[in-house]
């Protein structure tokens, strides 16, 4: 009767969920007057019916799971990274400049590139880890307005600097991209990119990072408990600069997907792209491990991409998913009620 | 373990309903295909949405006209796609080229790329962008002569005007945006050439407050009247003159794209509006492309000819003075008399000709 805790608790929780989630929102559909059943045919056929929408499901996806696993890596040592998407942003923006202004062979340009996005986002997750080490001061804070300075400040470089017309910087170089006319060609045209096998480097990494070194040892060991880690001799201070900064890299490389792989240029964005919050979302659904956060950002992407032909199917709006996404997140999130429930179901109504 | 099985059998429930949906769906795939013959004409807005009061739900208006007109269905013979974000024109653009619409819109000039691309990769596509230039034969550009219109709304300020100070109120300093602020700059001085103009660009067509703080800054200076080429952003330029009118003093905004005189009210500060009818234009270009007159590789240029730009419809606020300049420079316009100027350079060639 305990077969609900642990391991198997995990894997339901987010599995439940996402059926709760889904059933919510088929019933909001029927209260507004939709057609759940084909608003969710048309949903699935947008995820899985042809290969073009796979392509872009996949692609949707790349970025979700770098910008999850920068969450992740961030929560794992008892940090809230909110600014994954200000990471993301200059991540972006130096890998596009790096695209544009360098002229090198693709088996440096590219990984060059990647890096320089990882980089630009590692100092920008660099900031709020100081200030959380040295002065205390609490990184959801900071990192959420380090958010508006990226935003700002990427908006007006571009404009500044690198503007072509269409309010956006001009086309990285050919040596610098992840596009692949291959994998175009094999998903009828879809924009999918190499960036796929980036994001599951960079979930092997992060597992790599967190369960196999010292460091993530001592990394999570600060995340349970800050005390009695610095009483073990661990020094928190550098642990929290350093966690930041590997969130923010992974950060940057999400925006690096953006940049040197879907768009291959950076716009002049009004507002937040919004992939950097989804990532939350995509760390707590996947809670918070590499695989978890795989699956979780297909699912997303797969819910985005899949909205676009609910919409033009079904006739129901967008942002029918953008519900269910958010009861997901707030079933996920309240765990212990499915743990309350299903314990009931097992339990026979005993306590 | 009774209850147990009752999970599952619920769960096998809901895989059953998702399956049984995934049945239904290719019904309707095949459906869509039977009709293949008629046409069908559909359209992308951008991150603006239908109901962005502006040139998307102009574009829509026009789209639902003309399918009234020719007896086409809502949602199959014609429709529209919403993108919430810049991610999103491409899938939404390939998807209704994939639905087989014979000729699928791209609203504003943001979706320029791509348009582009998805003319490459679909030859046998037909697209047509509204703002700016695509140099692909599959692909009709729409473009205005908001220069023109701009000219016109220049003059009645000029001739408006108290103070002889009047200002522009720019979104993002780009060419098209520099059509609108030389042709009202070129019809401003045409009508009074004492004016002062102030001009300056908010960087942001969705800032409303930024708008706001601008036309502080001119009203200030003693500005009376404001046009606005700025989207969202003049939305903040009607905030500060209907503040400025509850305080008892006489303020004017010149409204852009569509009749904007709704936001003015109560406080009724909208002097005239520049209208850009793309609903027009996305009514004609559809009907051409009916017709198998479908205008790709080319550029087609919307002017006070066709009607394609104008002042509003709502000319209570606008004297008879000004309307009577309205009409004579249009015609002069429309004979090539003048050539209203479009780029900087243009624009002080034509102060430099006006001085003489």
């Amino acid at each position: 009767m305990n077969l609900i805790k642990g391991r198997l608790f995990h894997i339901l929780v987010p599995v439940v969920s996402v059926l709760l989630g889904l059933l919510i929102g088929g019933i909001i559909m029927l209260v507004s007057n939709y057609n759940p059943i084909s608003a969710y045919a048309a949903l699935i056929d947008g995820i899985f019916g042809n290969g073009y929408n796979l392509g872009e499901t996949i692609r949707a996806a790349s970025p979700l799971i770098l910008s999850g696993l920068a969450v992740a890596f961030a929560f794992r040592t008892g940090l809230f990274n909110i600014g994954v998407e200000g990471q993301l942003l200059v991540g972006w923006l130096a890998s596009v400049y790096v695209g544009i202004h360098f002229d090198l062979p693709k088996v440096i340009h590219l990984p060059f590139a990647i890096l320089a996005g990882a980089a630009a986002g590692a100092l920008w997750g660099v900031i709020p880890g100081f200030l959380k080490a040295k002065f205390k001061v609490h990184e959801v804070i900071t990192t959420i307005m380090m958010n508006y300075i990226a935003l700002y400040t990427t908006n007006g470089i571009i404009r500044a600097y690198m503007l072509a017309p269409g309010e956006r910087t001009k086309d990285i170089k050919e040596t610098a991209s992840l596009a692949s006319p291959w994998l175009q060609q094999l998903t009828e045209f879809s924009r999918l990119h190499y960036g796929i096998v980036v994001a599951i480097l960079a979930a092997l990494i992060m597992w790599f990072i967190l369960w196999k070194t010292t460091t993530g040892y001592e990394l999570r060991a600060v995340g349970f408990n800050q005390h009695a880690s610095q009483y073990a001799g661990i020094n928190v201070s550098k642990n929290i600069v350093l966690a930041m900064a590997i969130s923010g890299a992974f950060a940057g490389a999400a925006g690096t997907m953006e940049g040197l792989g879907t768009y291959q240029y950076m716009t002049i964005n009004n507002a937040f792209t919004g992939v950097g919050f989804d990532g939350i979302a995509v760390s707590l659904l996947g809670a918070n491990g590499s695989v978890g956060i795989i699956i979780a950002a297909l699912l997303f992407g797969g819910l985005k991409i899949g909205s676009l032909t609910m919409q033009s199917a079904a006739g129901v709006p967008t942002e029918l998913v953008g519900i269910v996404i958010a009861l997901i997140i707030f079933f996920v999130a309240s765990s212990y009620l499915i743990r309350w429930l299903t314990n009931r179901f097992t339990k026979g109504g005993k306590i | 373990m009774k209850k147990r099985t009752g999970v599952l059998l619920s769960l096998a429930l809901a895989a059953g309903t998702l399956l049984s949906a995934c049945g239904k769906d290719d019904g309707g795939g095949s459906n869509a295909d039977g009709k293949k013959d008629a046409f069908k004409v559909a359209m992308v807005t951008d991150t603006g949405g239908v109901d962005d009061k502006s040139f998307n739900q102009s574009a829509w208006e026009g789209l639902q006209k003309f399918g009234k007109d020719n007896d086409l269905k809502k949602g199959t013979g014609f429709k529209y796609l919403q993108s919430t974000a810049a991610s999103d024109y491409a899938p939404n653009l390939n998807s209704l080229v994939r639905d087989n619409y014979k000729l699928v819109y791209g609203i504003g000039f943001l979706m320029q790329q791509d348009i582009q691309k998805v003319a490459k990769q679909q030859p046998k596509a037909q697209l047509a962008l509204v703002d700016s230039v695509v140099p692909e034969k599959n692909v009709a550009s729409i473009t205005f002569k908001e220069h023109e219109g701009s000219f016109l709304v220049g003059l009645i300020a000029g001739t408006q005007t108290k103070t002889n100070k009047v200002g522009f109120v720019g979104g993002v300093d780009s060419e098209l945006i520099k059509k609108f602020e030389n042709g009202f700059k070129a019809g401003v001085k045409t009508a009074n050439p004492k004016a002062e103009i102030f001009v300056q660009y908010a960087g942001d067509f969705n800032k409303a407050e930024k708008g706001q703080a601008i036309a502080n800054t001119f009203y200030g200076k003693g500005a009376d009247i404001i046009y606005h080429a700025a989207g969202g952003t003049g939305k903040g330029v009607f905030t500060e003159a209907k503040n400025r009118s509850k305080n008892g003093e006489k303020v004017w905004v010149i409204g852009v794209d569509r009749d904007q005189h709704e936001e003015g009210m109560p406080e009724n500060v909208t002097l005239t509006s520049m209208v850009k009818r793309v609903d027009k234009a996305v009514e004609e270009v559809s009907k051409q492309t009916m017709d198998g007159k479908f205008p790709g590789g080319k550029t087609v240029e919307f002017g006070l000819d066709q009607d394609g730009v104008g002042i509003a419809p709502h000319k209570e606020n606008v004297s008879k003075d000004a309307l009577a300049k309205v009409d004579e420079y249009k015609k002069k316009i429309q004979d090539g008399d003048i050539t209203v100027p479009k780029t900087d350079k243009e624009y002080k060639t034509f102060e430099a000709n006006m001085k003489k």
